[in-house]
């Protein structure tokens, strides 16, 4: 072994192997782990220069707290979770074989109390008896008051590994949409392949791949391709698949997701290997279109379980090897190796030619012949245990032999990463001969897969297989392949026997992320929880972040053997999105904040803004809510000086935002006769109508008023939170109810503008605005409607309808004149003193009015309790009348609207309140209704409510307790008519 | 999921808003003496099945079409997808 040479200013890294490697060992990168710098190289993982640097002991295990190390070389890391950087951009629970070395990076190691080598928690791990298998369902049984006081908090400070910031993630993530004939999912060598065959042929390729060197094994293994190093192949078939325009080459892209009709989800983490993100986007969430999709994601090695097998230097010996050819690194000076296959044999033949000491190869195979890479050969036998505290330091063999090694490569056999193949439910099949689940025969549509992913491990039949699974694909896309010869290599040996756990006393770990080991599945067969589906969830196996990718294959493999069964008769766990974690900002994307949905600004929006406007939300849209004015120290009293100028002269309200439908057709009327429970057809020309909508189980969901402007030619009003429901509703009723009625229908909510004009001088103020017009109450009564045109020449729709019970009007200009429209409104107001007013002020007035809003349309109730029920017209057929006529809903002593005063009126009312007869007992028996809505009058000058109260309209002049447990208030209400001013309605019809 | 748009092509289904059950097109008479009863079950009372199932999906960000969509609810496997007013036609229904 050659130690690599110290730059100027840097330390030494011990265990770097300096002629080795796909790593720039001209130029170093500094990190910081646990405080104290570190060096390493471009190219490197956090993992590898770890072990360069000799740290062995990276975290502390998750229950039992025992030293871990760096155990794989990839996605599949059970182990090495550490923090990377730190405030806000503080990420825990990242996999330090996978995250990307950068120049200033800085990572501590997690789940410890105190130092990462002195954690007081280690404590647990002589607990362990009483923490296995189950004993969360066991220990947190009783006593019941424990479990609030002691168990939860215990748990919760138990639980997780990495502690988050709580700040807010300072970076951006985006989302992004890709189409594609043939998605090629990792760039291993079967990947390059397929996708070199059907970029060649012009079919539109993605090729993605989640490492940031595009390869696959081929980086991690001495194969030679065309004679040449299989890393180099691998460039120069990169090189070609850049040069085609047809070709998308996605490194750091993980497709994690498999699903319905050829759609993938991808992450590309494309500022995760930088120091900062540069306001560019950190991650994008791609969802991918795919007519094809080859999936070449290749396999995962496994463990063997024998005692202490979790020890700090005890690794996977595929990684090994990835870490001495990729890195230029051994994660050792005395690295034995325990295998079961062939290709255990290569870590002892790649780490000897690469100068480091192999104290032994041990094969559990009998009659087998291991090259002689290898201070000592042990054939038939097997690891028993292990020693070393911090990391390891000697194992011990099932023959009796003791040997020295800081380092055992452990060569389990690989399983094929059939996880997406399974996204759709299909369920991966045992094979015996290479000792592996491969993909099942149902995979998702479109989906193909070939290489080891397939089972076809080793690397002339793995690039063959997918030549000819390309070929086929190309031709039912209707490409012809160019026929182009595979590059020549060879099948390295590959058999294997499996072998799986050594029994002996100690335990031996199964699932390093969730601590469960051999004893783990034994008990939870005695247990009786023997289907893998309770195995999983009564011992935690193949959970978390890793979800079992080293363990599930060993666990069901051990549950097999203590059931006597063969693995097929054990059955297998199936795999769901997604493949690695994605974080919630990328499923998030730019959807944070006030981006989380759009929102919508009226078109008196900036006038408002300039004019102490505070907005609300009111559905999709932002509303004045109302406008203060100097002086005023909180929102009621400028809610009650805009109800006061309203009801005393004029005031203006954007209701632009209420839906609007242009209904158009010879049977438009007709139509609205069936979507409407009132009828529709004789409303005249010029004439507009409230109407009620039910739904077809005849409960009321919105109301609003239409108007006639020509036989053929309506325009109708919804609530604004009901706008697109109402539409969708009526193009049901059009398109699949009555489909040849001759109505057209747009939705016209964005285009016209529209403002309410509420007061005694309402009419006086819109006569200085309209041209042309006579508005006297002859020529243009209470419920007219007409077009017409305002200053001087600018379209607009005048409507007499009133929500305020003022004499009111609605004018509407199409939406670029809105904003001129309230300036000029308001200016033409001056002499009036028009006020504007917000949805407080409207709310006010409506509840003075006894009008419903959304607090009285619960989605219980009938138009019976609205008062309405005789609006109900039983002589047509419209929406909802016939389950709106049961028995139950048309109770006279059902719940009715009415109004209420408090009979101190110097108390206020709350809504919520339950009504209560006097004398009775507080119970649900005796709940008479409730309070919906309530406003402070200015008018009455005291609190007024509405409510549902059981047979209220015969109720009048009682007095009710208002009982509000909630807020502690017992208010005695004197139920009145819900028209709490002008019940006749003289003012708007004047 | 992608919708096989009759008119557009294929289609996310994020485009769509999801409905129920394709029998909500007959729509019984409202006026007939037994329109309670009627009612009840063209309200209430629908299949579940676990394979082929008929449905009706509106394109709500696309062209504002309502589609019966034969679809598999086992697999998710899309058989066919019509225009509901052309089935609503075929059915019967008119004015």
């Amino acid at each position: 072994m050659t130690q690599n040479s110290a730059q100027p200013g840097s330390k030494p890294q011990p265990n770097r192997l300096s002629h080795n490697g796909l790593i720039d060992q001209s130029r170093s990168l500094n990190f910081t782990w646990n405080g104290t710098q570190y060096q390493g190289h471009p190219g490197d993982t956090l993992a590898s220069a770890l072990l360069a640097n000799g740290q062995r002991f990276v975290a502390r295990s998750f229950k039992y707290h025992r030293p871990r190390g760096i155990f794989s070389a990839g996605p599949e890391e059970p182990s090495a979770l550490v923090q990377l950087r730190s405030g806000a951009a503080q990420e825990p629970n990242t996999r330090a074989t996978v995250a990307e070395l950068f120049d200033g990076l800085t990572a501590t190691s997690q789940n410890h109390r105190g130092s990462l080598e002195g954690d007081i928690l280690a404590l647990n791990d002589w607990l362990a008896p009483f923490l296995s298998a189950g004993f969360y369902y066991k220990t947190f049984m009783w006593p019941a008051a424990f479990w609030e006081k002691v168990y939860e908090p215990f748990i919760r400070a138990s639980a997780g590994l990495g502690k988050l910031s709580m700040q807010a993630d300072p970076d951006i993530y985006d989302h992004g949409y890709l189409h594609c004939d043939l998605l090629v999912i990792g760039a291993g060598p079967a990947g390059l392949i397929a996708a070199l065959e059907a970029g060649r042929a012009g079919a539109r390729v993605i090729l993605a791949d989640e490492d940031f060197r595009p390869g696959g094994r081929l980086n991690a293994e001495t194969h030679a391709i065309d004679d040449a190093p299989g890393h180099a192949w691998a460039t120069r078939a990169i090189a070609e698949l850049a040069s085609l325009d047809n070709v998308r080459l996605m490194t750091r892209t993980t497709v994690y997701g498999a699903f319905d009709h050829g759609v993938y989800g991808a992450l590309e983490r494309c500022t995760d290997h930088l120091p900062t993100s540069g306001g560019k986007p950190r991650q994008v969430l791609w969802r991918l279109y795919t007519k094809r999709a080859l999936l070449c994601a290749g396999a995962t090695e496994r463990s063997i379980a024998f005692a202490n097998n979790d020890r700090p230097g005890i690794m996977l010996a595929g990684a090994v090897r990835t870490y001495a050819n990729r890195y230029g690194v051994t994660p050792g000076t005395r690295v034995a190796v325990l295998t079961n296959n062939d290709d255990g044999w290569r870590t002892a033949q790649d780490l000897q030619s690469a100068g480091v000491t192999v104290t032994a190869l041990i094969d559990t195979r009998s009659g087998v012949s291991p090259p002689k890479n290898a201070d000592r050969i042990e054939t038939g036998c097997a690891v028993a245990n292990t020693r070393g505290r911090r990391g390891l330091g000697q194992i011990s063999l099932t023959n009796g032999a003791v040997i020295d090694a800081d380092c055992l490569a452990v060569a389990g056999g690989w399983s094929p990463n059939v996880h997406l193949s399974s996204h759709q439910r299909g369920r991966p099949t045992w094979r015996d001969d290479i000792a592996a689940f491969v993909p099942g025969s149902e995979l998702p549509q479109g989906m193909s897969v070939a290489g080891a992913a397939n089972g076809t491990p080793t690397l002339a039949a793995a690039m063959a297989e997918a030549q000819t699974t390309t070929r086929a694909l190309l031709q039912d896309l209707g490409h012809s392949a160019t026929g182009a010869d595979l590059p020549r290599a060879s099948d390295e040996p590959a058999s294997i026997s499996a072998f799986w756990h050594v029994k002996a006393k100690g335990r031996a770990w199964v699932d390093l992320q969730n601590d469960v080991t051999a004893k783990d599945i034994y008990q939870s067969q005695k247990e009786a929880f023997r289907s893998v589906e309770l195995l999983k969830r009564y011992t935690t196996l193949g959970m978390a972040t890793d979800q079992g990718k080293t363990a599930n294959v060993l666990g069901l493999a051990i549950l097999a053997e203590a059931a006597g069964q063969t693995i097929p008769e054990t059955g297998t766990t199936i795999f769901r999105p997604p493949y690695t974690p994605v974080p919630i900002g990328a499923l998030a994307g730019r959807a944070r904040g006030k981006d989380f949905r759009p929102y919508r600004l009226t078109p008196s929006h900036k006038w408002a803004e300039e004019n102490g406007a505070t907005f609300v939300e009111t559905g999709p849209w932002m509303r004045a809510q109302w406008f203060a004015r100097p002086g005023e120290t909180g929102w009621r009293d400028s809610v009650d000086r805009e109800v006061r100028m309203t009801r005393n002269s004029v005031g203006i309200c954007d209701v632009t935002t209420l839906g609007k439908i242009d209904i158009q057709g010879r049977d438009a009327a007709e139509f609205l006769n069936h979507v409407y429970a009132n009828g529709f057809a004789k409303l005249p020309v010029g004439k507009v109508r409230y109407g009620i909508m039910l739904r077809e189980d005849g409960i009321c969901y919105d109301d609003g008023t239409t108007a006639r402007l020509s036989e053929t030619h309506f325009v109708m009003t919804t609530t604004t939170v009901n706008a697109v429901a109402v539409f969708r509703n009526l193009e049901f009723a059009r398109q699949c109810l009555w489909p040849d009625l001759d109505v057209h229908l747009i939705s016209t909510t964005d285009g016209w503008a529209q403002y309410a004009v509420a007061g005694p001088n309402a009419r006086a103020l819109l006569s200085k605005v309209v041209d042309d017009l006579d508005l006297s109450n002859e020529a243009f009564p209470f419920m007219a409607c007409t077009e017409c045109t305002v200053f001087g020449g600018t379209p607009a729709r005048l409507f007499r309808i009133s929500f305020s019970g003022e004499l009111a009007y609605e004018i509407a200009v199409p939406t670029r004149f809105g904003d001129s429209m309230i300036r000029a409104l308001m200016e033409v107001g001056k002499e009036f003193d028009v006020t504007p007013y917000g949805t407080e002020a409207l709310g006010v007035m409506r509840i003075e009015k006894g009008h419903f809003a959304g607090n009285e349309l619960t989605g219980q109730t009938t138009a019976a309790m609205l008062g309405l029920g005789g609006m109900v017209s039983k002589k047509k057929d419209s929406i909802g009348l016939p389950l709106s006529q049961r028995s139950e809903m048309i109770r006279d002593d059902d719940l009715r609207l009415v109004g209420f005063h408090p009979v101190d009126k110097g108390i206020d009312l709350n809504a919520g309140a339950h009504f209560l007869t006097k004398g009775d007992p507080e119970d649900m028996a005796h709940d008479q209704g409730w309070m919906t809505s309530v406003a402070w009058s200015p008018e009455l000058g005291h609190s007024i409510g509405l409510g549902f109260l059981k047979n209220g309209q015969n109720r009048m002049g009682e007095t009710l307790r208002a009982f509000d447990p909630v807020r502690g208030k017992d208010t005695a209400v004197t139920v009145v008519s819900p028209h709490h001013i002008d019940p006749e309605g003289a003012r708007q019809r004047g | 999921m992608i919708i096989p748009h009759p008119l557009l092509g294929p289609r996310d289904a994020a485009e769509f808003v999801y409905l129920g059950d394709a029998s909500l097109i007959a729509r019984p008479d409202g006026l007939a003496p037994d329109a309670i009863d009627q009612f009840h079950s063209y309200t209430y009372l629908r299949d579940n099945p676990a394979g082929v199932h008929r449905e009706l999906w509106y394109h709500e960000q696309g062209d504002r079409s309502w589609l019966v969509v034969t679809r598999n609810t086992l697999t998710h496997e899309i058989l066919s997808a019509e225009l509901a007013r052309d089935v609503a036609r075929a059915e019967g229904r008119s004015r």
